[in-house]
């Protein structure tokens, strides 16, 4: 929990992490820029799949379209706060010679995305007259 | 500021261009959230709100592509400097912003 309340600070104060510790080998922050970006990419693909499930299943229960797009929107929203967590605290990490960060994220977010692709298949198969 | 490194040997892993190709896939892909945008606001209907929305997700694309570009631009130094945290968080609010939009959108 110190460590969320740790990012939050961060978040906060972007600039003191270029005056931490060591500047790393520019190809390592490359590659941490890379990764940003994929997690940017994840991030903007699901915001496209909450607007294609909003336009592209029309005849879909009222309810039922509202959830799955605004269930697609609120992962990609959380995808794309955690891509600036996770790259601050990659820098500070590659910074100050520690190990790099490792969570629980990348599970959670698939296991989402899991349940929101049965769920979307559920309710095409059975739920498509509304 | 980039501080003399002990080894000089040019990269050969070519590390900035192949982030400076994940730039432009990643202004790809909000191009086409963008796309989204534009043609959720053509089939609904275009209302005051809806369309106050659209060019909102518009000037949202314009924005990333602006830090995209600089961020290019600056990757062509021969030693590229870490990205700017200002630079990361437009990025992110840019494609935040965009899901706004569309959960507004939607319901």
């Amino acid at each position: 929990m110190s460590n969320f309340v740790q990012g939050l600070k961060l978040w906060f104060t972007p600039a003191r992490i270029r005056e931490e510790g060591d500047t790393p080998d520019y190809r390592f922050s490359l590659a941490n820029e890379r990764t940003f970006l994929a997690w940017l990419r994840t991030a903007l693909a699901l915001i496209g799949g909450g607007f294609a499930v909003d336009q592209f299943l029309p005849d879909l229960r009222w309810g039922w379209r509202i959830g799955l797009a605004l269930a697609l929107l609120a992962a990609g929203v959380l995808c794309s706060l955690r891509a600036v967590n996770h790259w601050v605290r990659c820098e500070r990490a590659m910074r100050r010679g520690e190990d790099l960060p490792a969570g629980r994220f990348p599970t959670v977010l698939s296991l989402v995305v899991a349940v929101v692709a049965l769920a979307m298949v559920v309710v095409v198969l059975f739920g498509w007259e509304g | 500021m980039t501080r003399p490194e002990a080894e000089p040997v040019r990269d050969p892993g070519l590390q900035p261009e192949r982030t400076r190709l994940a730039w432009r896939r990643t202004t790809l892909s909000c191009t086409v959230a963008a796309v989204l945008a534009a043609r959720a606001v053509l089939h609904g209907g275009a209302t005051v709100s809806g369309l106050l929305v659209c060019a909102l997700c518009l000037l949202l694309w314009l924005g990333f592509l602006v830090v995209a570009h600089r961020r290019m631009l600056a990757l062509t130094a021969r030693r590229p400097r870490t990205l700017g945290a200002g630079a990361a968080w437009t990025a992110a609010v840019c494609t935040l912003a965009l899901a706004v939009c569309a959960a507004v959108m939607a319901v």
